[in-house]
């Protein structure tokens, strides 16, 4: 077992320097009062450079990733993410400042204008905004349109209705966005009925959050008499995008009466999550809600790009600047790389993928929904002599990523096994021979699973002693 | 298809173990009137080099890394050094997940842990989340944590705030029960008008936001002002859109701030027309079980070693849903990594060494502009890196688009943001100019157009 590297500001020494400017070379003359001043920053790291990349490669080595191996966390995509896009992002012709005239900026407003044809055309939608940092700020914003929508229309509502398998940012959205949330129940398989859509679609209703195909990995079979039964009351109907991966090239929302939805480009379109983050989360609209799109927003008239700050029926604007632009490079990079050859066969061989898991797997573990899965297949712990946790921390000894654990919150012990189209058949016929293992260790020897991990650089870690006495930064002189 | 590991064969096998003879059999579920548009409006695919080829034609069309520039009003060139690029870029850094699973995240974590500790030893605050998406969102997160922890609903924001900001604060709070007024500046000195702050403060006020330096370049008296909110048991709230300014001014805490939000683009990420950048969070220990996004904390493991788990998650969408601190999920996590390697590579000295040139390389331009009869210096006392300046003649948009003809990119025209200020320009300077280069601004500046 490695030693785990220390503090960066353990390793500081008075008078070492990590990097090399120069002074400045005009007058060092202030204009602002010595009483305004700072006179240094204590205990800020003085570190040499080569400790410096040493310290960091020391950290790299304790993390999994997706280039170090299989990582078929449910609900979160974890593809493999393309080197040559981050090339194309890192490249100095695109790092313009954001207010940079846009006579100077035309390639990347293009690259904005592009992408957003791309989702038009692979959502049948009417138009995106790309502002939207991530998916939770995508259902914020979409939130925001459809309320703004009904305003106009002289009823505003207050009610938003999200079933009991959604995301936990589906009802924190529409709360922050000024909406009630009301929540139903999925029915015996796993989707959203119209029988209890009915039961709950009152006047108030503004719209229904509806994640297709859902947590589960179910596509939400009644889509169309939902859409038709929302619009009939007045009520929208939007669409958590996190799982298009599994539709690509195969339906389009648009086509199925989704009025607005968000896109996750962080797990569609391979971009890295970057242990949390950057993400970026698109919202695509129907025509009639085009106008109420955050500015700014990218127009061509002739050959040039333009850029529009204000519109009269916008919501307004969600976002600093144009949005995470060097996310939506390595989007389009990963399109255009695609191209309609491909996109269609992502969906399908992700698809594949998971299907064949779930046919290796559902003889051992227990599938409380056996409706046909798409893109992920979701077990329960029923009948297993150890808990789902012991299962997901014995995987990280044989070298693999666990699932999403413990959600959706509608299955006991929930495993959410998502393989993503990047994965070998190798890989996945690995992965079944290592739970093949781990569920017979479970039953002849669970108090190895009950102490796993036991080869990673720490085992399990206190979180309650995390909680209860906060220690969310280093102190000279204290320690644990 | 080079992303897509599975042959063909394998496939079929896959096919015959599922059950299935064709693969549209696995997509039954879906409304087959629905099914498989058509693809023709979606171009062809490209090889690596037709990809490259794609790209650099589109840069081609970039014309802006042709000019001088001193663009600024809330994002910053500063220099990187290489190994931040280097280590930031690996893949075990850029590839993970949220670090659900700490055993095998300690990378991550670690590093975060170490961004949090140095954002509080930069403001002086008790703690720092792990990001939020940016300075404007930041802020109006700060507004809705304000408002949560006071009960209070009136937000009092300072009219010389980034007008993006504020105008992502009214975005966000359009449909909440929270009230926004606006405290009017002091056009003399271009801070927060003292006396129009203390009429507005009452006892249903729940903070001030007001942004140091401000949108006009000043610093603002952030001691008056937090005495002023604290006398109405307000909260004080300052916004800082160059984050680098941090190391050169006496720490928010200090002045008796309560909260500090902003903008971090500064610490290393570059400019990306525009994002991704890294909205921070630092607060009193008050604030803590009440903030939004990630926190990393220390703790032991079974054998009572130290090591790094995300925490205090009972405040998130996750376990709360709707009764959340905030909907936000997926953060800026890389970006406050990379902000953190910025950090320790710029150290001690370095830091102060780039945040001290950027202020006098301000000062630099302000004094010698003061002989120009083109422009004058509208705040000449207690700006940081960004100089207000007005043309005498004809609009600022004008003098900016004449400048641009030299090359020189002379910072944003305010009346970008406010049509009514016709001849202001704002323009910012770094460690990345010199001399030569500030030079070169005020004889294009000075020249007949």
């Amino acid at each position: 077992m490695t030693a785990l590297p220390k503090l960066i500001f353990e390793l500081s020494r008075e008078g070492k320097i990590g990097c090399g400017l120069n002074e400045a070379d005009v007058p060092a003359e202030a204009v602002i009062d010595a009483s305004f001043r700072r006179t240094g920053i204590s205990d800020f790291p003085e570190v040499s450079e080569v400790e410096i990349v040493r310290h960091y490669m020391a950290l790299a080595r304790l993390n999994y990733s997706v280039d170090a191996g299989f990582y078929p966390l449910g609900s979160c995509t974890m593809k493999y993410n393309p080197k040559i896009n981050e090339k194309l992002a890192a490249a100095d012709e695109l790092q313009a400042h954001p207010y940079a005239p846009h006579d100077l900026v035309q390639g990347n407003l293009e690259i904005m204008a592009r992408l957003e044809e791309w989702l038009v055309a692979l959502t049948g939608l009417a138009g995106f905004t790309l502002t939207p940092a991530a998916g939770a700020h995508g259902e914020f914003t979409g939130m925001l349109i459809i309320r703004k929508y009904l305003q106009e229309k002289g009823d505003a509502r207050k009610v938003v209705l999200i079933p009991d398998s959604a995301h936990g940012t589906n009802p924190a959205s529409a709360h922050f966005a000024g909406y009630e949330i009301r929540e139903i129940p999925s029915n015996a398989q796993g989707i959203i009925g119209i029988e209890e859509l009915r039961a709950h679609l009152k006047p108030d209703v503004a719209a229904l959050m509806m994640t297709n195909p859902n947590t589960l990995g179910i596509f939400e079979s009644n889509i169309s008499a939902i859409a038709e039964a929302l619009h009939a009351n007045g009520s929208l109907l939007y669409m958590d995008g996190a799982n298009l991966n599994a539709l690509l090239g195969i339906v389009r929302p648009g086509d199925l009466g989704v009025d607005v939805m968000h896109i996750n480009l962080h797990k569609t379109f391979a971009t890295p999550h970057g242990g949390g983050g950057p993400g970026s989360g698109p919202v695509g609209v129907a025509a009639h809600l085009l106008p109420f799109l955050p500015v700014p927003r990218i127009k061509k008239s002739k050959d040039r790009y333009e850029v529009v700050y204000d519109d009269p029926c916008s919501i307004g604007r969600v976002k600093n600047f144009y949005g995470q632009f060097l996310v939506m490079v390595r989007a389009l990079a990963y399109l255009l790389a695609l191209g309609r050859e491909n996109v269609r066969r992502v969906a399908e061989d992700a698809v594949l993928n998971a299907n064949y898991l779930r046919k290796r797997l559902e003889g051992s573990l227990d599938l409380p929904y056996p409706a046909s899965s798409l893109h992920e297949v979701v077990f329960s712990d029923k009948d297993l002599p150890v808990k789902t946790l012991d299962i997901a921390k014995r995987l990280l000894d044989y070298g693999i990523h666990p699932f999403t654990i413990y959600f959706p919150l509608i299955v006991h012990g929930a495993m959410m096994i998502e393989p993503t189209e990047t994965e070998s058949k190798e890989t996945l016929d690995e992965f079944v021979s290592v739970m093949g293992t781990i569920l017979r260790e479970a039953r002849e020897n669970p108090e190895l699973l009950r102490q796993a991990p036991v080869q990673t650089p720490v085992r399990r870690l206190d979180e309650t002693l995390a909680a209860r006495k906060p220690v969310l930064k280093w102190s000279r002189g204290e320690s644990i | 298809m080079r992303y897509l590991p599975l042959t063909d064969r394998e496939r079929k096998e896959m096919k015959t173990t599922i059950g299935i003879s064709d693969i549209k059999e696995l997509f039954n579920c879906i409304p087959s009137g629905k099914c498989y548009p058509s693809l023709a409006e979606i171009p062809s695919e490209l090889s690596e080099p037709e990809l490259i080829a794609a790209f650099k034609e589109m840069g081609r069309k970039n014309s802006f890394s042709d000019h001088l520039s001193f663009m600024g009003a809330g994002a910053y060139a500063h220099f990187i050094p290489e190994v931040v690029s280097y280590l930031s870029a690996k893949g075990e850094f850029l590839t993970p997940y949220t670090p659900y699973q700490p055993e095998v995240s300690q990378g991550s974590l670690q590093a975060i842990f170490e961004y949090q500790t140095m954002m509080t030893m930069l403001t002086g605050l008790d703690v720092a989340n792990a990001s939020l998406y940016d300075g404007a969102t930041a802020t109006a997160e700060a507004v809705l944590l304000a408002v949560r922890k006071s009960g209070r609903r009136r937000v009092l924001l300072a009219a010389n705030l980034h007008p993006e900001y504020a105008a992502v604060v009214h975005a966000y709070v359009q449909n909440l029960p929270i009230e926004l007024h606006t405290v009017a500046v002091n056009e003399k000195d271009g801070r927060v008008d003292e006396h129009d702050l203390r009429a507005k403060l009452d006892g249903s006020t729940a903070a001030f936001v007001f942004q140091s330096p401000n949108f006009l370049g000043v610093v603002e008296d952030s001691r008056a002002i937090a005495a002023a909110a604290h006398a109405r048991e307000a909260f004080a709230v300052q916004v800082v859109c160059e984050a680098m300014s941090l190391a050169y001014l006496v720490p928010a805490a200090d002045c008796g701030v309560d909260l500090v939000v902003g903008e971090a683009q500064s610490f290393g990420l570059p400019l990306a027309f525009g994002g991704p950048y890294l909205g921070f969070m630092t607060a009193r220990e008050e604030f803590l079980r009440q903030m939004p996004g990630r926190l990393v904390g220390q703790t032991l493991d079974l054998e009572g070693k130290r090591g790094y788990v995300l925490t205090l998650s009972t405040r998130e969408q996750h376990i709360k849903r709707e009764k959340a601190t905030s909907n936000i999920c997926s953060n800026e996590a890389w970006c406050a990594m990379r902000a953190g390697m910025y950090l320790a590579a710029m150290g001690k000295t370095g830091l102060a060494n780039a945040a001290r040139t950027c202020h006098f390389n301000a000062v630099y331009f302000a004094a010698a502009a003061a002989a120009l009869k083109q422009i004058q210096v509208v705040y000449p006392k207690n700006f940081y890196n960004e100089v207000l300046i007005e043309v005498k003649k004809g609009s600022a948009a004008d003098f900016h688009a004449s400048l641009k003809k030299k090359g020189v990119l002379a910072g944003v025209p305010v009346s970008w943001f406010d049509p009514k200020q016709k001849n202001r320009l704002l323009l910012a300077f770094s460690e990345v100019h010199d001399r030569k280069a500030i030079d070169r601004l005020l004889g294009a500046m000075g020249e007949r157009s």
